[in-house]
């Protein structure tokens, strides 16, 4: 593994400086700035359409921007020290629907240099031990998201951006895979997980809100109550829309 | 072997694996062109002269328009099934993907070459006055500038169906413009200018060289060349298509 010599342990897993994005003649981030530290779990809230899927293409440097500077793990987003450090899950499962889970993680691991165990470890992790030479197009959608997220888990990434890897999965699974983004990130990993649904918000170290574009809130959910005085965050989430209602994209 | 070797192949066997998960697609892709040559054959049953001199053409067009649907309908999948966005993530170059796809369809050309030209030549009785590996290494030429014109057009379809709108879009002209109809000597100046510069007449140039001349002719090797070359061309602009950052 490469160690960029600016990639320091107490340098924050991602730094977002004065990011512009325009698609299609509109403003998607008007300008954005935006710390996430190492070894958390951070929550990327907001309504759809906010600008989640945006920032986070932007973080894993697939994203044409306009303005700012995107730094990850020390190194430029989207540069090939990263490439093996940084695992990303879009919202759509991509994966080869034709080809078998197993199938799948193996190319996907060849691909990484990961080792050759690294398949049934992430399987396993995900839970999907009993569907190893099932076809993907064979599974439901929230088996296939799981195999999407088990080709993000390859090779064990520093950083992982997760795009709402839990919608359609049923409670039990839900909790099991927040549990999972816990313990990645007690042994090290940053995550930043996108979700559309606030009750997940609990399950984060760290909360971002976003609305139109904007970051209304960064804080732990504990704080982001206490300074809202809110029950709970999608209350929040309203208070804050209330004190800011000039905020709209330029 | 090294990293991008490895990727690389690991690439093929990937393209390869979802060919075995699909064996119509690869029946088809085998046994389409055969029974096209049959249907030939039997078509020019009372002129035995016709099928000697089309035959050959037709035996380097027929893998060339398979090849063409089949690699730009996959790649157009890579594209809008997001895998395309996981793989550019990964550590993957753009080489090392165009070629793992280039492997896996240059071996099933190959197969395909084979086939169709041990069909020809062996059943169908075919008379080439030049040697029959000759036949068979244009065939394969023809499948391979086939793939590479399939994975560059692929970066210009939003949908499957315009991707299957580029085979007469493409492929078609080519067709027209490459002998097979009217000497290209016969063309009108400026329709000649164009037939010089598309791959497909220099494909079935060589066929027809093959056909009537016994031994290796130079400006058989060299049209060959051109096909190869253009193969080569086709895929270092499909590779300058895929794009890391998108808008």
């Amino acid at each position: 593994m490469m160690n960029s010599p600016a990639g320091s342990a107490d340098d924050p897993a991602i730094r977002i400086t004065g990011l512009v994005v325009r698609r299609g003649g509109a403003t998607v981030l008007p300008g954005l700035d935006l710390d996430v530290p190492r070894g958390t779990v951070t929550g990327l809230l907001g309504p759809s359409g906010c600008g989640k899927t945006t920032l986070l293409r932007a973080v894993v440097g697939v994203q044409r921007t306009a303005a700012g500077t995107v730094t990850v793990l020390g190194s430029p987003a989207g540069s090939a020290a990263l490439r093996d450090r940084v695992g990303y899950v879009t919202q759509a499962p991509s994966v080869y629907g034709d080809l078998t889970v197993g199938e799948n993680l193996d190319y996907f691991a060849a691909v990484l240099g990961a080792p050759r165990t690294d398949p049934d470890r992430v399987i396993e992790q995900v839970g999907l031990d009993a569907h190893r030479r099932t076809p993907v197009a064979r599974l439901s959608g929230g088996q296939r998201a799981r195999v999407s997220l088990a080709a993000a888990l390859l090779g064990r990434p520093e950083l992982l951006i997760l795009d709402e890897p839990t919608v359609g999965l049923d409670p039990v699974l839900r909790r099991d895979l927040w549990q999972l983004f816990a313990d990645l990130a007690r042994a090290g990993a940053t995550l930043l997980v996108s979700s559309h649904v606030m009750d997940e918000a609990t399950r984060c170290d760290r909360l971002l809100l976003m609305r139109d574009g904007r970051l209304l809130a960064h804080d732990t959910p504990a704080a982001l109550l206490a300074a809202t005085g809110a029950s709970d965050v999608e209350s929040a989430f309203l208070t804050l829309v209330q004190q800011h209602p000039q905020e709209t994209v330029r | 072997m090294s990293a991008a070797a490895r990727r690389t192949l690991a690439t093929a066997r990937r393209v390869l694996a979802q060919l075995r998960h699909d064996p119509r697609t690869v029946a088809m892709l085998l046994a389409v062109p055969c029974l096209l040559l049959v249907l030939l054959k039997y078509m020019y049953d009372r002129q035995p002269g016709t099928f000697d001199r089309i035959g050959p053409e037709l035996l380097g067009v027929f893998p060339l328009m398979v090849m063409f649907l089949v690699t730009s309908v996959a790649m157009l999948r890579e594209r809008t099934t997001g895998t395309l966005e996981r793989l550019l993530t990964m550590p993957l170059g753009r080489l090392d993907l165009l070629l793992g796809y280039a492997l896996a369809f240059g071996l099933v050309a190959l197969v395909q070459a084979a086939l169709a030209s041990a069909l020809t030549i062996g059943l169908l009785g075919l008379q080439v006055a030049g040697p029959t590996w000759l036949v068979f290494a244009v065939a394969l030429a023809d499948g391979l500038l086939g793939m590479a014109l399939g994975l560059l057009v692929s970066a210009f379809a939003a949908t499957e169906f315009q991707a299957v709108q580029f085979l007469p879009a493409v492929l078609l002209p080519q067709l027209l413009l490459c002998g097979l109809f009217v000497p290209r000597a016969d063309m009108a100046p400026a329709l000649r200018v164009i037939s010089d510069v598309l791959p497909l007449s220099y494909a079935v140039d060589a066929m027809g060289r093959i056909t009537a001349r016994s031994g290796v002719d130079g400006q058989v090797v060299a049209d060959l060349a051109v096909v190869a070359g253009s193969a080569l061309l086709a895929l270092a602009l499909g590779a300058a298509t895929l794009r890391r950052r998108t808008a």
